[in-house]
């Protein structure tokens, strides 16, 4: 087929994959938005097919990853999609390495013999940017699936060491340019690797969905890359929606976190779990009432605005807390949740898990879009949340958080908080909320003290 | 003009206004669907897969072909799992049904 027409039938697939991006406006048209998608990388495979050779094989390589990936899609919980996602990021990043020592290795298949300065610049710059994504998704995804410790490894001099690592890795990606062998193209992916590693180690687990957000970056610029090495628009405009879109969610992640990107990327605050918290928690009064007390308050309010935190999650108590809110509206209550853009693991992931739960997201707001409400309502229950509902945030100019955008739980005429016990969150701080006079702390599990809310509101 | 344009200022070119693009386009990706976003963006960087069925094209097999088909199988995982995983969580979005 002529190289016109593949590049015309590109085109279509790059338009199908903007309008895939652009239906997740709404939840209403992101599948027929997904959809799009899906027929955009057709029009994509089955044109490449059409200038390859080797068809049997490719086919059956083709079978092969996307039997894999059918049966992961179907069977992944929704509580582990960051792990997942961090896995997929780690897989492109691979995929660009091979591509790029495959091209290097025989140029001839690409149309780009001899290879140019230009052309080795820019695969230089794809295989390194795809060798850390390989390597720090890795990592990333040991560290959200628990098979690594979520805490942050430092070792002296650290940044220090990368940063010569980093410029050692371009000497040899230089030094690659102008002798064209394999020698300094390999030391520079060896290096490249090694990086990968040492940049997401330090980081911890609290700031996990920044780094994936930013591997979700990092593996759209891998692909733009090699499609610059290969002169195919169709890898450089899907490479560069995937790169915008994750460097976007990076840039939500750090402001929901009060952060700057670098103060995440270079580690820091991120594993003060249990560093700063155990023991330092001054024994202040609280008022904590039962699941009782905590039913008669809910049935007898007009309003009820739930905080959910990922502790929600870990406790299984989405379904519950969805049958909770039935039991409310079905007596008259108004009932919200109010999410906060870190309250899961990953961007949004708090939304998938209550959408799982069959939770239906018209009730669901954002945090920004329900924020004024708050003193209008009779009781807010959170369940799971600590520190994104602290008003030290906001208050206390020497608290670590102080900044950060927070849920004014604080602003309703009562709160419950539902949690295990008085220990701290994340950020290992005491939260002032828990003191206030117009709270209650009811303390348990939250999926056990959800149930005894629904026995106790079925009298 | 005296000479044609060099085909990395053509890449730029596309570059730059795919970026734009993504941009414009990513900031309207309302927040509930954040997680939905990162799946299927996913499933878009699986178009390396292009590049990797180039890579494994040429007739004569050898060590670029084999990584081009190892690439297109990693690909095929991403592009499969990142469209299916999207359309499942998709699917659960639901206004109140009752």
């Amino acid at each position: 087929m002529s190289a016109n027409f593949v590049a015309l039938a590109y085109l279509i697939a790059a338009v199908l994959f903007i309008l895939a991006l652009k239906g997740l406006s709404s939840p209403i048209s992101a599948r027929r938005g997904n959809m799009f998608g899906m027929i955009g990388m057709t029009i994509a495979v089955l044109t490449t097919l059409t200038i390859t050779q080797n068809l049997i094989y490719i086919a059956f390589a083709i079978l092969v990853g996307g039997a894999i990936g059918a049966v992961v899609a179907r069977r992944i919980q929704m509580t582990a999609m960051p792990e997942l996602v961090a896995a997929m990021h780690s897989l492109v990043g691979l995929a660009a390495v091979l591509v790029a020592m495959s091209a290097f290795y025989n140029p001839v298949a690409y149309g780009i013999s001899p290879l140019h300065a230009s052309n080795l610049i820019e695969l230089f710059i794809g295989t390194f940017v795809g060798a850390i994504t390989f390597t720090g998704s890795i990592i990333a995804f040991g560290k959200l699936s628990g098979k690594l410790g979520s805490k942050p490894l430092h070792f002296a001099g650290q940044h220090w060491f990368n940063l010569f690592l980093g410029v050692v890795m371009i000497a040899f990606g230089i030094m690659f340019i102008f002798t064209q062998s394999w020698t300094p193209f390999l030391i520079m992916i060896a290096l490249a690797l090694l990086l990968g590693v040492l940049l997401i180690m330090p980081i911890g687990g609290a700031d996990m969905p920044v780094v994936v957000s930013m591997l979700n970056s990092y593996s759209g610029w891998a692909a733009a890359g090699i499609g610059f090495t290969l002169n195919n628009n169709m890898l450089i405009i899907a490479g560069s929606l995937v790169g915008s879109s994750g460097a976007i969610l990076s840039y939500i992640m750090c402001k929901a976190m009060n952060r700057s990107f670098f103060n995440v990327i270079l580690g820091g605050f991120g594993g003060g779990e249990g560093a700063i918290g155990a023991g330092e928690v001054e024994q202040r009064p609280v008022r904590s009432g039962s699941a009782d007390d905590a039913a008669f308050l809910m049935g007898n309010a007009d309003s009820v605005i739930i905080v959910p935190g990922y502790g929600l999650a870990v406790a299984r108590a989405q379904h519950a807390i969805n049958e909770m809110a039935d039991h409310l509206i079905k007596n008259g209550v108004k009932v919200r949740y109010a999410i906060h853009p870190v309250a899961g693991r990953m961007p949004g992931h708090m939304n998938v898990l209550l959408a799982e739960a069959e939770v239906p997201y018209d009730q669901v707001f954002e945090m920004d879009e329900i924020n004024n409400e708050f003193a209008d309502t009779d009781v807010v229950l959170v369940i799971g949340a600590n520190d994104v509902v602290n008003p030290a945030a906001k208050t206390d100019p020497n608290c670590p958080i102080y900044g950060m955008p927070i849920i004014d739980a604080h602003k309703a005429r009562t709160i419950m908080v539902v949690k295990r016990s008085m220990a701290v969150g994340y950020a290992g701080l005491d939260n002032d909320l828990f003191y206030l006079d117009k709270t209650m702390m009811v303390f348990g599990d939250a999926k056990k003290v959800v149930e005894d809310i629904i026995k106790a509101l079925q009298h | 003009m005296s000479s044609a344009i060099d085909p990395v200022i053509i890449n730029l070119t596309v570059f730059v206004l795919a970026v734009v693009v993504g941009y414009h386009v990513v900031w309207n990706v309302t927040p509930a669907l954040h997680t939905p976003l990162m799946a299927v963006t996913n499933a878009i960087s699986g178009i390396i897969i292009v590049g990797a069925m180039l890579a494994a094209g040429p007739e004569q097999l050898d060590a670029g072909t084999v990584m081009g088909l190892v690439a297109v199988i990693l690909a095929a995982i991403n592009v499969f799992g990142g469209f299916l995983v999207t359309q499942r969580m998709l699917s659960m979005f639901k206004k109140k049904s009752k």
